[in-house]
């Protein structure tokens, strides 16, 4: 077999103080052929395409690329070999522009006027719009990852290593993604696919590799297999689905009109015009591609910037003067994307975080005074509510896994029972497992009679826990629609910015 | 290869240990220096640390330990304050200047009157000519964006030249046979701050440090206020996240530590200068930065750390009495002991591996 096999790897094992991240691994990819890597977060993925890449060393077990023994001691030596990767987390220096920073990432770089002319090219060829003079530092997380993928295409690879590539792409751009990926592997360029989105997997990878706590636990074709099913060899047990019923809509509690915001950075997007109305008990999704404004539009809703009078009203009171604690204390909670550094302090322990938020509706000063022992057993309270997995709460906060922090920061935000909860990107990056106790979590809050606003790129979530559901494209909010019934093909529309056409429908129906 | 790796959590134990080893490394530098200047480093060291404490005329240097400690544990811990939320004021001997001079002059102004309320209302001028002078940096900031590094640390020069003017011109005392200079405040008994305490040093800028670093205790560790600063120093964002209008930090910080090192300034003209002479600042707001970043910003470390670099001042000059080295081989000295802090700080956040290939 290890002829035909572009990569072939065996008995792959690497252990960290504490735990064997990789146990035995083998699997083989063939030449221009689609393989799902799958399993939750933990499961040993990432060690895995790492020593791929030659980020980590194993300690034992084999790899061979094209039938020769590779052993990578660095990422230059893989890339020589001809294998790329895109990571999920950007490697970008955000004072340099696109093109430069592409040419950080090539062993001989081509002239500047040269290297944007092929950016260009093949940022128009594979749909992925982008700008090689524009600083990196005004791109959206869409607009990075773009980056990411085009620096791996120029190097024309045998291997690439893709991981969670979608998570920023709204549905037509899966499509010409997937597309591309398609023509890719037409060509024999075979693709290592890491995601957690298990209709994806199905719809475009040939084979898959299930891993679970280190261990390969199946081998299977996808296509072959329901999403269930996959997700229920991820898990290693049942997979519970959240439960949406049981909710009764109450009266409108919160409300925003004609909110226009100018931009927080130079080419940041400005809000124009965002009105929306939600009734307690109702959840209101809005999804959007990273950059469309969602950052801008958490921080006007939780008070962290200010809007005109009478844009924000909570309970009918004008509130778009006040500050992020005032709002909290008359009910209104959020929770921002950026988890290390806005929503919680990458240095302090998660006691100490818990003051962040929720000194103004838990008890925890006495009159501006901390109580330190009220905290602690707030953070002991979210740890065991939220099954976040840490030694304790004198833990800082960037020692735990982004899963385990968001499941900490949407703990601490639901466990101060707001009226109104605003939360953006809730599961990005968070395991199947982790995210669905998140879902479940900000269903259960609405069940209680909150308003809950979920800002997220993540449809299936939208559809799978909204109400009703709105576009952010360009600043611009689209009118809501009841998810109910919704396609996927409409919300691509919403999202694809065809305002013209929207407008175009109503006017059908008017007539 | 030497590698250094982020730890998961930052080390207690390194945080605590890192003043102590950098005094260590310092007195070894020092030491080296003082010996490439030909003078023997062990007797160097001695006559600096230990002769004040323990040798002959002990008990003069331990009441003066207390005189020169003062000052500059009342400004670190201002100082301490804006460093924690990461405005960095660098012109505490700036404000410290323009305190000394308002203060003496409002005492100047009614002079000869003597009333129990001369005394405080020095105190107030002081303080808030301090705080005046912190406000510069921190409107210009808040207004224009501009440095409040650089604005404060050239506002020291401003200020150094005020100081000069008002020595030669309208502080000047008129009973001086033109000397410059003003009235010794010493010989004006509503307007003195004398020594509390027989023998021990203690006069009210004493009182005030004490009183300054119990209040740092507990704004910054006690209180949300406290929290939210070190948040703002720790992650801007989450700061604004926790409801912290940066451009009121801004002020608060800059008006805080201005206040204090006016403060600092007031109680040593009316103590022991006991005049406005053009060379009567001594570089406390200089030295302070260097006391609050030894004390890890934490108000027990200023208080040992303000002790320490009080017993560097008056061991550096006995150095120069004694064993003629110049002042600025001591300025090097202190430089160094802040240089080593910094450095050693890395080990707070981070292990090193020497050697071996990555795993």
């Amino acid at each position: 077999m290890t002829g035909n096999m572009l990569l072939e790897i065996t008995g792959l094992t690497k252990a960290y103080p504490g735990v064997v991240a990789n146990d035995g691994v083998g699997f083989s990819v063939g030449p221009g052929e689609v393989h799902a890597l799958l399993g939750e977060n933990g499961a040993g993925k990432s060690t895995l395409v790492k020593m791929i890449y030659g980020l980590v060393k194993p300690d034992s077990g084999t790899m061979h690329l094209m039938g020769a023994p590779y052993t990578p001691p660095e990422p230059r030596a893989a890339r020589a070999s001809g294998v790329a990767m895109v990571f999920q987390h950007f490697s970008l220096f955000e004072a340099l522009n696109v093109a430069e920073n592409v040419a950080l990432g090539m062993e001989n770089p081509p002239p500047m006027g040269q290297l944007s002319a092929r950016i260009r090219e093949i940022s128009a060829a594979y749909g992925l719009p982008l700008d090689p003079a524009r600083l990196v530092g005004d791109l959206s997380a869409g607009e990075r990852q773009r980056v990411e993928i085009i620096r791996c295409l120029l190097q024309d690879p045998k291997l690439l290593i893709m991981d969670e590539p979608t998570s920023v792409l709204t549905p037509q751009e899966v499509d010409i993604l997937f597309h591309t990926l398609r023509k890719l592997s037409s060509e024999g360029t075979a693709i290592l696919y890491i995601s957690h989105k298990l209709e994806e997997i199905r719809s475009l990878c040939d084979r898959a590799t299930i891993l679970r706590g280190g261990k390969v636990v199946a081998t299977c074709t996808p296509r072959e297999k329901s999403a269930r099913e996959l997700a229920e060899m991820m898990v290693g047990g049942e997979f519970t689905t959240t439960d949406r019923a049981g909710r009764v809509l109450g009266t409108t509690i919160f409300e925003v009109a004609g909110l226009d915001l100018t931009p927080m950075s130079q080419f940041g997007p400005a809000l124009k015009q965002v009105s929306l109305s939600l009734r307690a008990g109702e959840v209101l999704g809005i999804g959007g591609v990273a950059g469309n404004g969602q950052e801008e539009l958490l921080a006007t809703l939780s008070g962290e910037r200010v809007s005109a009078p009478g844009t924000v009203r909570l309970h009918g009171q004008d509130i778009s003067g006040l500050g992020p604690n005032d709002r909290r204390r008359l009910g209104l909670q959020g929770a921002p994307e950026e988890r290390l550094g806005h929503a919680a302090v990458p240095n302090m322990s998660l006691t100490d975080n818990t003051l962040l938020t929720g000194t103004v509706r838990r008890p925890l000063t006495r009159k501006g005074f901390l109580d330190m022992t009220a905290a602690k057993l707030f953070a002991e309270e979210i740890i065991r509510e939220f099954d976040v997995r840490t030694p304790g709460p004198h833990v800082a906060a960037r020692a735990l896994s982004g899963g385990n922090l968001q499941k900490y920061v949407i703990g601490r935000e639901v466990l101060q029972y707001p009226e109104v909860l605003i939360v953006n990107q809730p599961t990005w990056g968070v395991d199947a497992a982790a995210a669905a106790s998140i879902r479940q979590a900000l269903l259960d809050l609405a069940g209680k009679g909150a308003a809950v606003i979920v800002i997220s790129q993540d449809l299936d979530e939208l559809m799978e826990i909204a109400d009703q559901f709105c576009a952010l494209n360009e600043g611009r909010l689209s009118p809501p629609r009841p998810t109910e019934g919704l396609s996927i093909d409409e919300i691509g529309l919403m999202l694809g910015g065809a305002h013209g056409m929207q407008e175009a429908g109503m006017q059908e129906v008017a007539v | 290869m030497i590698t250094l790796i982020k730890r998961p959590t930052p080390s207690k134990g390194w945080s605590y240990a890192t003043p102590i080893v950098a005094v260590l490394a310092t007195m070894v530098a020092g030491g080296m220096l003082f010996a490439a200047l030909g003078k023997n480093p062990v007797e160097a060291i001695r006559v600096i640390f230990w002769d004040p404490l323990f040798g002959a005329n002990a008990a003069y240097f331990r009441s003066q330990l207390l005189v020169k400690a003062a000052p500059l544990i009342l400004i670190a811990s201002g100082l301490a304050v804006g460093f924690r939320a990461g405005i960095w004021n660098i012109g505490a001997e700036g404000q410290y200047i323009i305190g000394a001079i308002c203060g003496a002059a409002v005492a100047l102004s009614v002079y000869p009157a003597e009333s129990a309320w001369l005394f405080p209302a020095m105190v107030i001028a002081g303080a808030l000519g301090g705080w005046l002078w912190g406000m510069i940096p921190a409107l210009l900031k808040t207004l224009f964006g501009t440095s409040e590094i650089l604005v404060s640390l050239m506002l020291v020069y401003v200020a150094q030249n005020l100081l000069a003017y008002v020595a030669f011109g309208p502080l000047k005392n008129p009973q001086g046979y033109g000397f410059p200079g003003s009235r010794n405040l010493q010989q004006y008994p509503s307007a003195h701050n004398p020594e509390l305490f027989a023998g021990t040093g203690a006069h009210w800028g004493v009182m005030a440090a004490i009183v300054a670093v119990i209040a740092l205790y507990i704004l910054m560790h006690r209180h949300i206020a406290g929290f939210r600063i070190r948040v703002a120093g720790e992650a801007p964002r989450a700061a604004r996240f926790a409801g912290v209008v940066p451009a009121r930090l801004v002020v608060f910080c800059l008006g805080l530590s201005g206040a204090l090192a006016g403060l600092a300034g007031l109680f040593e003209v009316s103590g022991p200068s006991g005049q406005i002479t053009d060379s009567f600042n001594a570089g406390y707001g200089f030295t302070a930065i260097i006391v609050a970043f030894l004390g890890r910003l934490h108000p027990l470390g200023i208080l040992l750390a303000g002790l320490l670099m009080g017993l560097t001042y008056f061991g550096g000059d006995m150095a120069q009495l004694m064993l003629q080295l110049p002042a600025a081989a001591i300025q090097v000295f202190q430089g160094m002991l802040l240089f080593f802090l910094l450095g050693f700080d890395v080990l707070t956040n981070y292990r090193i591996r020497i050697g071996g290939a990555r795993a």
